[in-house]
C-alpha cells in the first residue's frame, strides 16, 4: 500500500479564489491510501516546497499528489521536490485545479466540487504509480539551423561561437534573408547592408559553420540529441568549389529577360546569377526555367566564358545525410500577396507599390540605383501615400488578410517617409493610419521625428479605394479626426502588405512534429517562459517564423535560442523519458501489431528461450521495446491482443482508476 | 428556480500536446465551460484504448468526448490517424447498441485553440444535457 501525501495550492487567490482549497484537502484525506493533507498559499515557492519536502520525509511518504496549476507549468518543479526528499520524481502526480478548474468555472460549490474529482483521480492513479528511472541516449554535438535570414545567422554564429558545429540550410542560393534586401533599419538608420554583410562574411569564415544554400531539408527522423536529417541540395548546374564569382557568366549570359526576384521582379538579371554583390557564397546559379542550355541544349556562353570551368550542365540534386543534436527553426516571414486587394489598384497601376518593393526602389543597389522614380515612368513622384496595416488587424476581411498586427508596419512606414523627406524635402508624404503603434527603445522618439522634424501628414482614418486616373492615382480616404472624406492625387502609393510566415513552414512544422498556431506561425513551449523552444524536445524557433519581429527583437531571440541549443550540446547524455511502453513477456504471443503501428520503428523482435514447468525450454518470438527510441505516445498498448503491451506512467491500470475515480 | 438540476458527467481524454494545452489555454483566457466536463491527460489520444470509453460509460458517464491533434499535426507523427479508425469504428458499434451518436465525440483542438476548446465542451456538455441520462451502458453492479 502507498503512502500518499495530499498538497492543495491556494495559487494566492487564482485557485482558493473559486475553490475552497481547505474544504479540498479535507476530503482527498479519507481517500485510500492517503496519510496526509495540507494546503498552502503557494506551493511552487521555496517554502511551500520544503512543506513537501519535510511531509515527505516525516510521514514517510511513497507518493505525492499537488493539487495545483497543469502539470505543463509546474511538475517538473514538483518531480524535483520529490527528488530532492529523496522520493522518485515520478511518484508525482498533478491534479490541474487552475487552468482547467478554478478558472473556468464560478462559482465556489461547484469549482470545490471538481476540484476533489480531479484530486481523487489522481490519487487514484498515483495508487498505481511504481517508481521510473529514465534510460539515457547520447548527444550529436552539432546543430542545424534551417533559413539563413538574420535570425539564422545570429543563431549559428552564436553555436558556432560556444565552439560546436552548425549547419546552415537555406533555400535560396545566397543567405541574407529579407534584411539583405533592406535599404536602411529603424530607429538608427543605419544601412542594413553595412550591418548585415559583416555578419554573413563572418558566417562563411567562422570554420564551425558550413553552409548548405540553395537546398531544403527533405526529412527528418530522429529525437532530441540525435535526429537524422536529409536535405536536398539543388542543383545550381555549377560547381560551387571551383566558382570564384567574378560574375563574368552573368554580363555575358544572352538571356536576359529572367525576372529579378531578388529586387522583387521589378527589374530583370540574366539565366546565370548572383543574387546580389555581397552574396554568401558567392557563386552563381542557372535558373533551369530559363536558361537556353538545360532547355534546348543551345547555348553554352557561360560555359565558355568562365575561365574555372565551375559550368556543369549535367548537375543533379544530391540528397545530403547528417546527423544533429538540435534543430532550429529560422524560416522567416514574406509580405501577404495582394491580390485580393483590388481597392487599392495594386494590380492595375504599376505605382501602387508594396513597403518591400519601396525598399528595393530607395536602396542604392536596387532597380534605380536609389534614386526614388515611378515603376511607371521613372518620374519622380510628388505626393507619396503610404497606407497602413493592410491585411493587418483584419478582422472582417479573413478571408484577405490576417486578424494579427505585422507589428514592423508602423516603424518602416515612419522610416520610408522620414527617409524620403530628408532626400527630396520638396515631396509631400501622406501616412494614412489606425493607431500608430511604436512600443520599443527610441520607437516612439523616431516617429515623432518623422511627425515634428520632417513635417510627415499623418492622418487617423483608413484608405478606402485608389483609383487611377492618368499618371494620377486618386486615393479616396476618411480622415476620423477632422470628421471628412479626403481626396489626395498621389503620383505613389505605399502599401504596407501585412506578413506571414513563409509558405515552406507549414511541411517543416509537419517535418518536425512541431506545432504551430492558426495563422501558421510555430507555437512556444511556453508563451512567457519557454519562447524560443518549440514543445518538440530539441527543436527550438528563431526570429519571425515564431511571430511578427523586428530586427532588433530577432536577433536577441536568436541569441536566446542559440543559448538553448548550446545548453543542449553541451551535455554528454540525455536523459530520456521513462514513460515508455513495455511488453510483458510471458503475455507477448510475438504478432507484430505492436511493431506496425510504432511510428518511431522502436519495437523489435526476439526470440527467447523460456522454460517450462516440466524443465524443458521453449522458443518463443516476443516484442522488445527500445527505450531510448521509444517517445512513449501508447498507440502500441491499444493494438496488443493479448494486452502485453503497457506504457509505464500512462498505465491502462492507471487510466481505468482515473476514469473510475471520475465516474463514481 | 430548480433546485436538482440534472449535471450530466462528462469524461474528456486529451492528448497531452494539443488538447490538454488547448485546455490550459481556455483556463488562461478564463473562457467558461461546464464543470461537468472532467479531464483525463494522456500523452497521444492513440494511447486512448476503446475499453478506456466503454469502462466510462459502464461507470455511469453520460458522454466521453477524445481530443488531439490536427491531422497531420501529431506530436507522435501519426497517433491521432490510428484514434479517428479506432473511434469511428467503436462510436458506429455503439450507435448501434443503442448508444446515441451524440453521446460520443472526437475533436481536434490544437495548443493554440482554447476558445474551440471551451466552445467545443459547451456544445457537448449542451447536447448531452438534452439527451438525459446515459442508462443503456451503465453498470448497475458498480454503483454501490
Amino acid at each position: 500500500m502507498q503512502r500518499i501525501g495530499v498538497f492543495v495550492c491556494w495559487c494566492g487567490t487564482n485557485i482558493a479564489g473559486t475553490v475552497d482549497v481547505v474544504a479540498v484537502a479535507e476530503a482527498l484525506r479519507n481517500e485510500p491510501g492517503v496519510v496526509f493533507s495540507d494546503n498552502y498559499q503557494y506551493m511552487c515557492s521555496q517554502a511551500g516546497q520544503d512543506l513537501i519536502k519535510n511531509a515527505i520525509k516525516e510521514h514517510k511518504l511513497t507518493g505525492i499528489v499537488v493539487c495545483s496549476c497543469s502539470p505543463r507549468m509546474h511538475e517538473a518543479t514538483f518531480r524535483k521536490t520529490a527528488a530532492a526528499a529523496g522520493l522518485n520524481p515520478y511518484m508525482v502526480e498533478i491534479a490541474n485545479i487552475r487552468e482547467q478548474c478554478s478558472w473556468v468555472h464560478k462559482d465556489i460549490p461547484t469549482g470545490t466540487e471538481k476540484a476533489i474529482i480531479l484530486g481523487k483521480a489522481a490519487v487514484a492513479k498515483v495508487n498505481l504509480n511504481t517508481p521510473l528511472t529514465p534510460g539515457e541516449s547520447p548527444v550529436t554535438k552539432r546543430a542545424l539551423v534551417i533559413g539563413g535570414g538574420i535570425a539564422g545567422i545570429q543563431t549559428a554564429l552564436d553555436i558556432a561561437d560556444a565552439g560546436f558545429e552548425v549547419d546552415i540550410v537555406e533555400k535560396k542560393p545566397t543567405i541574407g534573408g529579407k534584411m539583405a534586401q533592406l535599404d536602411k533599419t529603424f530607429p538608427t538608420l543605419d544601412c542594413a547592408a553595412c550591418i548585415l554583410t559583416p555578419k554573413m562574411v563572418d558566417v562563411a569564415q567562422n570554420e564551425k559553420i558550413r553552409i548548405f544554400s540553395y537546398s531544403e531539408v527533405t526529412e527528418v527522423s530522429g529525437f532530441v540529441g540525435n535526429f537524422d536529417v536529409k536535405i536536398k541540395k539543388k542543383a545550381r548546374y555549377v560547381k560551387e568549389e571551383l566558382c570564384t564569382g567574378c560574375g563574368a557568366c552573368t554580363e555575358k549570359c544572352p538571356m536576359k529577360k529572367v525576372p529579378n526576384d531578388f529586387n522583387l521582379n521589378m527589374d530583370t538579371k540574366r539565366a546565370i546569377y548572383i543574387p546580389f554583390a555581397q552574396a554568401v557564397p558567392k557563386v552563381a546559379t542557372i535558373d533551369p526555367d530559363y536558361c537556353n542550355m538545360l532547355k534546348n541544349g543551345k547555348c553554352g556562353v557561360c560555359s565558355k566564358v568562365c575561365t574555372a570551368g565551375a559550368i556543369d550542365y549535367t548537375q543533379k540534386d544530391e540528397i545530403i545525410e547528417e546527423k544533429y543534436g538540435a534543430i532550429v527553426v529560422a524560416t522567416g516571414f514574406n509580405p501577404i500577396s495582394m491580390d485580393k486587394f483590388d481597392e487599392f489598384a495594386y494590380n492595375q497601376s504599376k505605382d501602387v507599390i508594396t513597403s518591400l518593393e519601396f525598399e528595393r526602389l530607395t536602396n542604392a543597389a536596387g532597380p534605380t540605383a536609389g534614386k526614388l522614380l515611378r515603376p511607371s515612368d521613372h518620374k519622380h513622384p510628388e505626393k507619396i501615400v503610404f497606407v497602413q496595416c493592410v491585411g493587418s488587424r483584419c478582422d472582417a476581411c479573413n478571408e484577405k488578410g490576417k486578424e494579427y498586427c505585422s507589428k514592423i508596419c508602423c516603424m518602416y512606414t515612419a522610416k520610408h517617409a522620414m527617409l524620403t523627406r530628408d532626400k527630396y524635402p520638396d515631396t509631400e508624404v501622406y501616412v494614412f493610419y489606425i493607431d500608430v503603434r511604436t512600443p520599443g527603445k527610441n520607437f516612439d522618439e523616431f516617429y515623432r521625428r518623422a511627425v515634428e522634424e520632417y513635417g510627415v501628414h499623418y492622418i487617423k482614418g483608413m484608405v478606402g479605394k485608389v483609383v487611377p486616373e492618368g499618371d494620377k492615382l486618386i486615393v479616396q480616404a476618411s480622415d476620423l479626426i477632422a470628421n471628412k472624406q479626403i481626396k489626395i492625387d498621389a503620383d505613389l502609393v505605399v502599401l504596407a502588405a501585412a506578413i506571414e510566415p513563409d509558405k515552406s513552414a507549414r511541411p517543416l512544422a509537419t517535418m518536425l512534429t512541431a506545432s504551430m498556431d492558426t495563422n501558421d506561425f510555430f507555437t512556444e513551449a511556453h508563451p512567457k517562459l519557454r519562447p524560443v523552444e518549440s514543445p518538440t524536445a530539441g527543436v527550438f524557433l528563431s526570429g519571425a517564423c515564431q511571430g511578427p519581429k523586428d530586427i532588433p527583437e530577432t536577433v536577441s531571440q536568436a541569441g536566446a535560442a542559440a543559448s538553448k541549443v548550446i545548453g543542449l550540446l553541451a551535455k554528454d547524455k540525455l536523459t530520456g523519458n521513462p514513460c515508455v511502453a513495455q511488453s510483458n513477456e510471458m503475455m507477448c504471443n510475438g504478432c507484430s501489431s505492436c511493431e506496425r503501428v510504432c511510428p518511431y520503428g522502436a519495437i523489435t523482435y526476439e526470440d527467447k528461450e523460456f522454460r517450462m514447468p516440466d524443465r524443458s525450454t521453449l522458443m518463443r518470438r516476443i516484442a522488445v521495446v527500445n527505450p531510448a527510441v521509444c517517445q512513449g505516445c501508447g498507440c502500441c498498448t491499444v493494438v496488443c491482443p493479448s494486452g502485453a503491451m503497457d506504457l509505464k506512467g500512462f498505465a491502462s491500470e492507471q487510466i481505468i482508476a482515473e476514469v473510475d475515480a471520475i465516474c463514481k | 428556480m430548480q433546485v436538482n438540476e440534472y449535471k450530466p458527467l462528462i469524461v474528456a481524454f486529451c492528448c497531452n500536446w494539443c488538447s490538454y494545452a488547448g485546455a490550459d489555454l481556455a483556463g488562461n483566457n478564463r473562457l467558461n465551460y461546464p464543470a461537468d466536463v472532467k479531464i483525463i491527460r494522456v500523452p497521444c489520444s492513440c494511447r486512448v484504448n476503446p475499453m478506456f470509453v466503454l469502462r466510462a460509460f459502464q461507470r455511469g458517464a453520460d458522454g466521453v468526448i477524445l481530443c488531439g491533434c490536427h491531422p497531420g499535426d501529431c506530436h507522435y507523427t501519426s497517433g491521432n490517424y490510428y484514434t479517428r479508425r479506432r473511434m469511428t469504428l467503436l462510436f458506429s458499434m455503439l450507435d448501434y447498441l443503442g448508444i446515441e451518436r451524440e453521446r460520443t465525440r472526437l475533436e481536434w483542438v490544437s495548443a493554440a485553440e482554447g476558445a474551440k476548446f471551451a466552445a467545443t465542451m459547451n456544445d457537448f456538455a449542451e447536447k448531452i444535457k438534452a439527451l438525459g441520462e446515459n442508462k443503456r451502458l451503465e453498470d448497475l453492479r458498480c454503483k454501490k
